[in-house]
């Protein structure tokens, strides 16, 4: 046995984060109550250093180490980075609303820094161990974020459909993950990938075939695709606002991320079989997505339903299968986060103290009551409708443009019409927004940093939406 | 240098208006005044456009090329022709006058109003000015949101079923539209340039599916028959600002549509199903003037009235003939002057009477003397009598349906006939009917501020009645091309199923 010492040095962000997790868990335990914010600063140091970390070592070269199960390329660098940013903002906005309901606590950061952590790895998988472990760090972090308001009955039945069937879904992955193991004998992704490309078209059994779909459903139900999505809209209407701001937002980058690296770099022989399932997910999900989200009244719902229908999107850059698609469908998750986290700060920032902004009924009449905050959800919204000139739209065209590269233009016709029927809920939004007087006219409270995150946030999406070049470019270059 | 920027410069000093509108103190007047004076430099600024269009040539003018995304291959890419000059002028044009027209009538808000306007009129001038299909697409449809803010926060009762109706109308024809031109990117060799999609040739099925596509978006947008349900909905609740822009740009696109992409992009299709264009022309023609024959309300009188007169845009275009296009082109500008005065009138009137039934708006003629000879000149520009724009415009597309079909042009002439009989018969309520109101009710004449909203608007009504030639010649060459190239297609068997 020849024990080598891997290579650290492409797992350095990696360490980092674990290094200072362990650092705030120990500094908490001696903090006293009223210097919570410590703990807040550095989580937010956390971020920002292996963001810094990340760039500066950062090459845009492919680095494999420990033992071919994990990777560092210009894919998981820029999709990193935009986890840390994602969070960043998650952090931003969760702060004061976990202060205004008493539930300012060291816990939050550890287990939002363990889900980054777990993001992380699964984004630099480069085998199924890897990223199942990435994905289960991830996974045990978010059922624990769900329930970390304990006293409400609401967020502990979220919290323990959330843990109930994302443990189903994880255990179906992994039966998908072992069958593929006994049919090609190695845990590497790459290995796979090599097994497969061996294969005479056709030529593979029926064991591949289910293992095929075990690895497809188990991914779909951590997207949220339907049929696999009903605990979406329970953990996000359940939850805390902080922590739906979260589950919503990057969580959804690293999803893309495996989903790439498990279908195209692992079982990319077989995207003839696996492109069927995603259309099939796609367009269920598109269609699920956009009707129900109408009927919902709880905006958080509501967004959990948009939530299903973007995922819809998501897919259709994936199932393209070219490396224009798979571009397409990154500039999606990360476009997407960045709309979603600002969104779901917006019902932050009208919430306050003894007051949840839950109802769509709570942005009526935002207009008069702060005419600024008003056009950044106008913005926030047009782009999740997909609308120039915000960043959604360009999302939206990449896909759209994907699937008709492919020859599946009926595909983006599905797509589309479901978009007209999606923006009637979004335009609700706007109208509640603009053309209602408001009903609460007391004023919003909120704190400085709070009001700079948010103007910040959706002026991104503007500016991303006039500018978007640099970011496709990105994209395409990572996935190259 | 200044040259070589221009276009931009009208594209976007009405956005730097915006937002020096957004960032003015709050005090309406102000505000309105930084409107104004943004509005009417941005139409100097425009009007270099006019005295420097060459006449001689069908190429674009005033190119401003920079790239923009490259790795779809998207620019930055503006430039005027024939076709698109007089939109862009118009464009110009109008806003002013509806910033004027909403000096008092726009009492709330007037801030987030104005900057509404501004931002609608960069979007306008883009749709028009756009050489590279997504930037025409990001202008088309970002102008969506101010124009369904305008509705739905400064409209009448109905406002928000109006504006959700303009938009998801809008929506349905656009996404369609996206998917088509996503379409020919890929068939003409990865581009969105628009001339470069122009020159390209497509199989029958590409073209018979990108036609409707276009059809789609286009004919709601017009409005033809029968997708024409949304405007007299939201022309009823917009307020004035909002129908004028409506009725003189908005509409526009529409036709604009059909000469910019559809004729020159999928031209066997076009001609192949040109009698239907043309069959739904009529029926707009005539359905449209009959609604109008019976309304009670004013402005749905007049939104009705757009709808026939839009079918007299569609038909010229889809004669094919250079008369036709050019007697369209020129249409669709005099529909603008006329029906934008004609709207602007209906609001001078509302804002007295406070309503639009003609039976309340009814025996004007001691009262307002000013305000009933403007009306009068308007609407006899609305029918096309001889010597106002609409007579030339009406002439020069009867000239080229007659050419091709003595029953169609025969139809059209009753369209007119039935237009004069509404506008005369809303006159001679509207100025002589004996009135119900109560005595001593008084209505003051329009002052300077209306008249300076309306009287240039009566100048361009004479001067292209009395004087089109300025305005023909620089559409010709462009016309003259774009007849030219669809005589020489005709390559693709394109039939009415695919």
């Amino acid at each position: 046995m020849n024990f080598a010492m891997p290579d650290f040095f492409p797992a350095l962000p990696e360490a980092f984060v674990l290094g200072m997790v362990c650092l705030i868990l120990l500094v908490d335990v001696f903090l006293d109550e009223s210097r919570r914010d410590v703990i807040y600063y550095l989580s937010q140091a956390t971020l920002a250093g292996a963001l810094l970390l990340t760039v500066m070592t950062g090459s845009g070269e492919t680095h494999i180490t420990f033992s071919g199960s994990f990777v560092s390329d210009l894919l998981s660098e820029v999709l990193k980075c935009f986890v840390y940013l994602v969070t960043i903002g998650v952090l931003l906005y969760a702060r004061p609303w976990l202060k205004d309901r008493d539930i300012h606590k060291g816990e939050f950061y550890v287990l939002v820094l363990f889900g980054v952590l777990g993001m992380m790895i699964m984004i630099s998988a480069h085998s199924l161990l890897t990223l199942y472990l990435g994905l289960e760090l991830l996974s045990l972090s978010l059922y624990a974020l769900a329930a970390f308001d304990r006293d409400s009955g609401r967020a502990s039945e979220a919290a323990l459909k959330y843990f109930v069937l994302g443990a189903i879904a994880s255990c179906i992955l992994l039966y998908g993950m072992s069958l593929l193991y006994g049919v090609t004998g190695t845990l590497s992704l790459v290995g796979i990938g090599a097994y497969l490309g061996g294969l005479e078209a056709q030529a593979y059994g029926l064991t591949l075939v289910f293992a095929l779909a075990f690895v497809v459903v188990g991914l779909a139900f951590k997207l949220g695709a339907v049929p696999f999505h009903s605990w979406l809209p329970d953990v996000y209407h359940g939850a805390p606002t902080a922590t739906v701001l979260f589950v919503g937002s990057a969580p959804k980058i690293a999803a893309f991320a495996i989903v790439v690296r498990l279908l195209v770099e692992g079982l990319g022989g077989l995207h003839a079989d696996w492109q069927v399932m995603l259309v099939m997910l796609a367009v269920l999900s598109l269609a699920i997505g956009n009707v129900v989200a109408i009927a919902q009244t709880n905006i958080k719902r509501m967004l959990a339903y948009s939530t299903i229908s973007h995922v819809g999107f998501l897919l259709l850059g994936v199932l393209a299968g070219t490396a224009d698609g798979l571009a397409a469908a990154m500039f999606y998750a990360v476009t997407y986060a960045i709309t979603a986290v600002g969104g779901f700060g917006m019902i932050i920032f009208l919430s306050r103290r003894g007051f949840e902004a839950e109802n769509i009924d709570d942005f009526k009449g935002l207009n008069e009551r702060s005419p600024w905050f008003a056009f950044v959800m106008l913005v926030l919204v047009f782009s999740m409708a997909g609308v120039p000139p915000t960043v959604g739209f360009y999302a939206k065209l990449l896909v759209f443009s994907a699937v008709v590269d492919v020859g599946m233009a009926w595909l983006a016709v599905v797509a589309v019409v479901f978009a007209i029927i999606g923006a009637f809920y979004y335009l609700r939004i706007i109208k509640l927004m603009y053309f209602d007087p408001p009903e609460d006219t007391t004023p919003l409270p909120a704190a400085v940093d709070l009001r700079v995150a948010l103007s910040a946030n959706g002026l991104l999406v503007l500016g991303l939406g006039i500018f978007p070049g640099t970011l496709i470019a990105l994209c395409a270059r990572a996935l190259a | 240098m200044l040259e070589s920027n221009l276009l931009s410069l009208v594209i976007f000093l009405p956005l730097a208006g915006a937002l020096a509108v957004g960032l003015a103190p709050k005090n309406d007047e102000l505000v309105r005044w930084i409107a104004l004076l943004s509005s009417l430099l941005v139409f100097a600024a425009s009007l270099p456009l006019w005295f420097l269009f060459d006449t001689a040539t069908h190429e674009m003018q005033f190119v401003e090329r920079v790239p923009w995304i490259p790795a779809f291959n998207i620019e930055y890419a503006v430039g005027v022709d024939g076709i698109s000059i007089l939109m862009v002028l118009l464009t110009t044009l109008i806003t002013p006058l509806c910033v004027l027209c909403s000096w008092r009538t726009v009492g709330s808000r007037v801030k987030a109003f104005m900057m509404a306007l501004l931002a609608m009129e960069t979007a306008m001038i883009g749709v028009f000015a756009a050489l590279d299909f997504i930037l025409f697409y990001v202008f088309w449809e970002a102008m969506l949101i101010p124009m369904f803010l305008i509705i739905g926060v400064w409209g009448g009762p109905r406002r928000v079923y109006a504006a959700l109706k303009f938009f998801l109308y809008t929506l349905l024809g656009s996404l369609p539209l996206l998917v088509a031109i996503l379409a020919l990117y890929f068939m003409g060799g990865k581009t969105f340039d628009i001339q470069a999609l122009s020159a390209g040739s497509y199989g029958a099925t590409a073209q018979f599916w990108i036609f409707w596509a276009f059809f789609l978006a286009f004919a709601i947008k017009v409005p033809m028959f029968p997708f024409h349900t949304w405007l007299p909905d939201a022309h009823v609740e917009a307020p004035t600002a909002g129908s004028v822009i409506l009725a003189s740009v908005l509409l526009k696109m529409g036709a604009y549509g059909f000469l910019r992409f559809s004729l020159p992009m999928v031209p066997d299709a076009s001609l192949a199903f040109a009698p239907v264009i043309l069959g739904l022309s009529l029926v707009a023609i005539i359905w449209g003037s009959y609604m109008a024959l019976v309304q009670s309300d004013l402005k749905k009188l007049v939104a009705y009235s757009s709808v026939g007169h839009m079918g007299f845009v569609t038909m010229g275009i889809f004669v094919f003939s250079a008369a036709g296009i050019e007697g369209a082109i020129l249409q669709m500008l005099n529909h603008g002057i006329t029906t934008g005065a004609l709207f602007l009138c209906v609001g001078l009137i509302y804002d007295r009477t406070h309503s639009r039934e003609i039976a309340d708006c009814s025996g004007l003629r001691a009262m307002m003397p000013a305000y009933v000879t403007l009306l009068v000149l308007f609407s006899f520009s609305s029918f096309g009598f001889p010597g106002t724009n609409t007579f030339i415009g009406e002439l020069l597309i009867l000239v080229g349906a007659f050419a091709q079909n003595l029953w169609m042009g025969a139809i059209a002439i009753g369209g007119v006939v039935l237009s004069v009989a509404y506008m005369l018969w809303m006159l001679q309520r509207v100025i002589w009917a004996e009135h119900t109101r109560p005595p001593g009710t008084v209505f003051t004449d329009l002052n300077g501020r209306e008249l300076a909203t309306l009287l240039p608007l009566l100048v361009l009504v004479f001067w292209i009645g009395l004087n089109p030639a300025p305005f023909l010649e620089r559409v010709q060459a462009s016309v003259q091309q774009l007849v030219a190239e669809i005589s020489l297609t005709g390559s693709a068997d394109v039939r009415l199923l695919p």
